[in-house]
């Protein structure tokens, strides 16, 4: 399989500390990865070089490289907005716009410039169905986003996301302020997504990493210290650091 | 205080009062030019500070990314807000009347008052643009939108109850503010309506100050005085209500349709 992202070498500093320390990582085409690790440890950081989300904030700098279909993100003159069409993002705290079920997932559409009516409302219905929400929010879909659920606004946020057809979603611990039940759904929606999308996702549950992801990334103080496919990483782990985490010995 | 104001007016009320010209040395007649007067510059001061407080204050707070030039000018801000509204007025006969040739007139008086409500435009601004959470501007930035996109259809939409507050108030204000238009724009008495912004105006406030200082019979206009207290203070009871309106209904439309 391709490689759809490649980090290379990747170290990113907020102010004089680096939060992520020359990480280097493959993640194949259609696969889920993991990035498991102790708080503060750079996962989410690392996620969010991955479309640039960190640009935002004052003070920070990266050296290294992330290549997406083996194009740098990092080159001069790329366009960060195109970038993050083509990756996705859900944050680990749901936040749907003040809007309606409807806008919020039509307005990633419009501001990428589909104005269509009919584009837009068959678009709607189709990453509704893709978040499995449709059902519970088909009669709804004019009423308030922020009267939902949680489970149902972090899928609307998926819906949002997937909306615009990305090749790639980032996740940061999506389903960490949820209910079992919600968390259990969001799971079923991961295995779904794959067959069309790359998904990274960052996770503090090891049973949910082990469950949902193909590859498993342990990290620790900004450090890569194992990559392997989830099932080695879970059952032989190469290091006894790795081990300890999985373990639940420390962390 | 409300009530000795209308007591002492009330009788001086009619609709004559509004809309008739003053007659005999403005003892009396109406307050008519004065209700426009006052109308002109609150519009012109808005067009003045609405615009260019509200981006100085989406660039302090969206776009800047220099802590100490962003620190400076709100240092300037803070200071600018401070300033006795006479040193505005000053200020403005300085800059717009003399030094600019605009003379006594709406234009001046409408930027010296715009220049006035500056500081209180901008900081409300900045204040509502920050209550907007973080988290809306990243899941719009994350779905592809640009900067100015996420400020446009997410943030000021999100801010703008509190950002019509402010400029409410601030309009407010200067509606009733003597001195900045003082030496800027405001005539004891015109006979006509103003056709043009470089003609000077009446204005409610000044009128007050005027016939109360300096009119032939101050005494015996006090009804007239009062009266048009009442209307001065009703119209900036208007506005500051508007404000509050407006806020609801954006409140309510914010919680989601």
């Amino acid at each position: 399989m391709n490689d759809k992202v490649i980090i290379n070498d990747l170290t990113f500093y907020y102010g004089n500390n680096s939060a992520v320390k020359n990480v280097n990582i493959r993640v194949q085409e259609n696969s889920v990865l993991a990035l498991i690790g102790p708080s503060g440890c750079g996962k989410s950081t690392l996620i969010r070089c991955i479309n640039r989300m960190n640009d935002i904030i004052p003070a920070t700098r990266t050296e290294g490289d992330i290549l997406i279909d083996g194009g740098s993100i990092y080159a001069d003159k790329y366009n960060v907005s195109d970038l993050r069409r083509r990756v996705g993002m859900v944050f680990q705290k749901s936040n749907p716009f003040p809007k309606s079920v409807f806008e919020n997932i039509a307005y990633g559409l419009k501001i990428n410039g589909i104005k269509n009516k009919y584009d837009i409302e068959t678009r709607v219905e189709k990453s509704l169905k893709g978040a499995a929400l449709w059902d519970e929010v088909k009669d709804r879909l004019d009423d308030s986003a922020l009267g939902l659920s949680g489970g149902q606004q972090q899928r609307l946020c998926i819906a949002r996301t997937i909306a615009i057809e990305p090749e790639i979603i980032l996740m940061d611990e999506p389903a960490s302020a949820l209910d079992p039940i919600s968390t259990q759904k969001i799971e079923e929606l991961i295995q779904d997504l794959k067959a069309k999308y790359t998904i990274i996702i960052v996770t503090h549950n090891m049973q949910q990493a082990a469950r949902i992801s193909d590859f498993t990334a342990f990290m620790y103080m900004g450090n890569l210290i194992e990559i392997n496919n989830t099932e080695a990483i879970f059952t032989k782990p190469g290091l006894e650091m790795t081990e300890n985490y999985v373990t639940g010995k420390f962390g | 205080m409300l009530g000795y104001i209308v007591k002492t007016g009330f009788s001086a009320l009619s609709w004559e009062f509004l809309t008739t010209f003053p007659k005999d040395s403005m003892t009396k007649g109406g307050i008519f030019p004065a209700i426009i007067g006052t109308l002109y510059l609150i519009i012109g001061s808005s067009i003045v500070s609405i615009p260019v407080g509200i981006i100085t204050a989406i660039y302090l707070t969206e776009y800047a990314s220099n802590e100490k030039i962003v620190r400076l000018i709100r240092l300037g801000v803070s200071n600018l807000a401070g300033i006795p509204s006479v040193v505005f007025g000053l200020f403005g006969l300085s800059l717009f009347v003399i030094f600019l040739k605009f003379g006594t007139s709406i234009l001046a008086g409408s930027l010296t008052l715009g220049v006035l409500n500056l500081p209180v435009i901008i900081r409300s601004t900045e204040e509502a643009l920050m209550t907007v959470p973080k988290t809306f501007r990243e899941a719009s930035l994350s779905l592809g939108a640009t900067r100015w996109q996420t400020i446009y259809r997410i943030v000021l939409p999100g801010a703008l109850p509190g950002i019509l507050t402010g400029v409410m108030l601030s309009l407010g204000r200067a509606a009733g503010e003597t001195a900045p238009i003082m030496f800027t724009a405001a005539a004891f008495f015109t006979p006509d309506l103003p056709t043009s912004i470089f003609h000077e105006v009446m204005a409610l406030p000044y009128h007050i100050y005027v016939m109360a200082t300096a009119g032939t019979k101050i005494l015996e206009t006090r009804p007239l005085q009062y009266g048009t207290a009442i209307i001065l203070i009703t119209l900036v009871l208007i506005l500051n209500m508007t404000g509050l309106i407006l806020r609801y209904r954006f409140r309510k439309k914010l919680k989601g349709i």
